[in-house]
């Protein structure tokens, strides 16, 4: 049995051939930075994010549409605290609101329900943004939506799912050597999707929990399998993650969405990388067209999708900490909490 | 005592109705020889020396709370920012403008309130003002505060590597009491809205070296250490562990993805002291009213490349910055 001491001690002497590790989830970059893991490693152990914020890899074009119907007077917008301020390719929701557009936070899809039952004159258009961490919560509304015969709320969906863009990263970029897996995600849809991308491309994945200690262990995981040349999935969150998942959320989610293409920023589009909602079930749906975007940012310099691949660290954006800030950010990655340049932006030097 | 039950735009049309209910309310419960001359402007005896003035306004909502209202708040954070600044405060005004709507019950209650607290701590409100607006029964309350100041003022600047960094308690309480409330979450988690008085006489009465203070508000902790280092060209380093969260608090914030660095306080303040007197001080805020809780959570050194470092509880090294934007609550 290894103390964490012990851990801490190899990965701040670790010499050995350089690392690269990607983590996916924002959580777990949020958690990274916020215990200042990258002061504890050793400078052979690079650490890149990924592409694990929802509101990061959602396209231009989708925050324009919810911008569209902020403002149409039809409409109210609910969403997520986050996502207010991505901007879209003109304004962001923060701002369609402060123009008088129609838009108040959630904080959790149910609220949706209750706000229709409350205001039943009211139409309602739910951003419906995440991942499988927070697809099955949208899918029990979608359920109560039903049950309750409520007609008045909409979803506006940009539903992904991790394991094709982690297969896309495995294939476009190959100098990642090893995977901090999401663990929220895992607790739904459990580890087998790991297996596979190991299995295909040879290399380890730890799903991880978020406290500092559980990143570091993770990360010494990796490195030990790395170095001896291993490619497995260690599941060390059992405290949430259970190999097999949560069937039941699964269940509740295949009753309401299927796979789908889905637009990511910085990758373009992925085949079966996306949720949309079965068509029994189309009334609850708002449509936006599934336009493809250039793969590069509009203009003004934006980086944000190499980022969210982990080609490039935020302060290699010229714009980071500069035209591009948390309280005037130009991508989406300077937004949101899960961002990798918004949360590197609380590590600046 | 009062006779209608809720307020209407008689009540701020300076005619008889007006008088009523600054006579049945706010005469009533602030009086004192000052306001009870009942002029256009308090005429006061001032020392020579330095006062303290300051000035904030409230809008809160909701207007009760667990551990207080609005009235309370009003004058508990304006005491604050005299105490801070090392003025013993003596006078405060209170504006309110008020929503036609407003329950008279509701309006006495923060009226009882705002006279208890000055009471309590030899405060005397000495001018006022009330209008009445359109609305939804809704109520905003300016106090403006003076305050004596009887030793060297306090100031960022006197802030020198070496000084240590005392919290007086807990962080996070207030603003997630206000969020819970608005969220209709269930807790027992109560804002920590309070005058601190009492300990900072203390400290002074002890002859502690105060460098400077502040209370911990908006913006948070994160916030005010940024500030304080940067106008006195410091750099505060912060053991992470060492900082006091209530476990209530912490889970709250967990569940909503809130820091309480960043979380506003309303009965909190951050002293900076000799590195030499910090065990002392610690002792006498602790043993202080509201001060049980207080820790040493910083060290002050010379100007690294920024100002406010974190030593994280795993032992790592990060920067905090100060709170950027507004802290919104996250997707997942």
């Amino acid at each position: 049995m290894i103390s964490l001491e012990e851990i801490k001690r190899f990965l701040l002497e670790y010499s050995g051939p350089e690392i690269k590790l990607m983590e996916v989830c924002g959580t777990h970059t949020a958690s990274i930075v916020k215990n200042g893991i990258r002061s504890l490693l050793s400078k052979k152990i690079k650490l890149v994010s990924g592409p694990g914020c929802p509101v990061c890899v959602t396209g231009a074009n989708y925050i324009d549409a919810a911008v569209k119907f902020a403002i149409s007077k039809d409409y109210t917008v609910l969403s997520f605290g986050d996502l207010l301020k991505v901007p879209g390719s003109e304004i962001s929701l923060s701002e369609a609101k402060a123009l008088g557009g129609s838009v108040e936070i959630i904080y959790s899809p149910m609220d949706a329900a209750v706000k229709a039952l409350n205001n039943p004159e009211k139409n309602f258009v739910l951003v419906a943004v995440g991942f499988e961490t927070t697809i099955p919560a949208y899918a029990l509304l979608l359920d109560r939506l039903v049950e309750q015969k409520i007609s008045k709320v909409k979803l506006l969906t940009s539903l992904k799912s991790i394991g094709p863009a982690l297969d896309w990263l495995c294939k476009n970029e190959p100098d990642i050597d090893g995977f901090i897996a999401p663990g929220h995600v895992a607790s739904v849809t459990g580890v087998s999707v790991y297996e596979e991308l190991a299995g295909k491309y040879r290399k380890p994945f730890v799903v991880a929990g978020f406290e500092a200690e559980h990143v570091l262990v993770a990360i010494y995981d990796l490195v030990l399998q790395i170095s001896k040349g291993r490619a497995e999935v260690h599941n060390l969150y059992r405290s949430v993650v259970s190999d097999r998942g949560n069937e039941k959320a699964r269940e509740i989610m295949e009753r309401f969405f299927e796979p789908s293409p889905a637009f990511w920023r910085g990758i373009g589009v992925i085949e079966r990388s996306g949720y949309s909602i079965r068509k029994d079930f189309m009334d609850y749906n708002i449509e936006i067209p599934l336009k493809v975007e250039s793969i590069k940012d509009k203009g003004k310099g934006c980086r944000c999708g190499e980022v969210i691949i982990g080609r490039i660290e935020p302060h290699e954006c010229k714009l980071f900490g500069k035209a591009c800030t948390p309280t005037n950010p130009i991508g989406p990655c300077m937004v949101s909490q899960e961002g990798t340049c918004g949360i590197y932006y609380n590590m600046s030097e | 005592m009062v006779d209608s039950k809720r307020i209407t735009m008689a009540h701020g049309s300076g005619g008889s109705a007006t008088k009523k209910l600054l006579q049945d309310l706010f005469h009533r419960y602030f009086q004192n020889d000052v306001l009870d001359k009942m002029e256009d402007s308090a005429v006061l005896d001032m020392p020579s020396g330095k006062i303290a003035y300051t000035t904030d306004s409230f809008v809160v909502s909701p207007i009760f709370f667990r551990g207080g209202n609005i009235g309370k708040l009003s004058v508990c954070g304006t005491l604050n920012d005299l105490l801070v600044m090392g003025a013993e405060p003596k006078f405060l005004t209170a504006g309110f403008i008020i929503e036609e709507g407003m329950d008279l019950k509701d309006l006495e209650e923060i009226v009882k309130s705002m006279a208890f607290e000055a009471r309590e701590n030899g405060v005397k409100i000495v001018a006022g003002d009330t209008k009445v607006i359109e609305g939804h029964g809704g109520i905003y309350i300016n106090t403006s505060g003076i305050g004596v100041i009887n030793q060297k003022p306090f100031h960022a600047s006197n802030v020198k590597p070496g000084d240590a960094v005392i919290l007086s308690g807990a962080l996070g309480n207030h603003h997630a009491c206000i969020l819970s409330h608005r969220m209709n979450i269930e807790n027992s988690i109560a804002s920590d809205c309070a005058y601190l008085g009492e300990m900072v006489q203390n400290l002074i009465k002890a002859g502690i070296d105060i460098k400077t203070m502040r209370d911990v508000t908006r913006g948070g902790l994160a916030t005010v250490l940024n500030e304080i280092a940067d106008s006195s060209h410091t750099t505060i380093n912060l053991t992470e562990e060492n900082i006091p969260v209530d476990p209530e608090v912490k889970s709250f914030c967990g569940i909503l993805g809130l820091d309480p660095l960043y979380m506003a306080n309303e009965g909190k303040l951050v002293c900076f002291v000799a590195g030499d007197d910090a065990e002392r001080a610690l002792n006498i805020i602790r043993n202080s009213k509201y001060g049980e809780k207080a820790a040493i959570i910083a060290k002050v050194s010379e100007r690294e490349n920024v100002p406010v470092t974190v030593t994280t509880r795993i032992g790592g090294k990060r920067i905090l910055n100060m709170l950027q934007g507004e802290g919104l609550p996250r997707i997942c």
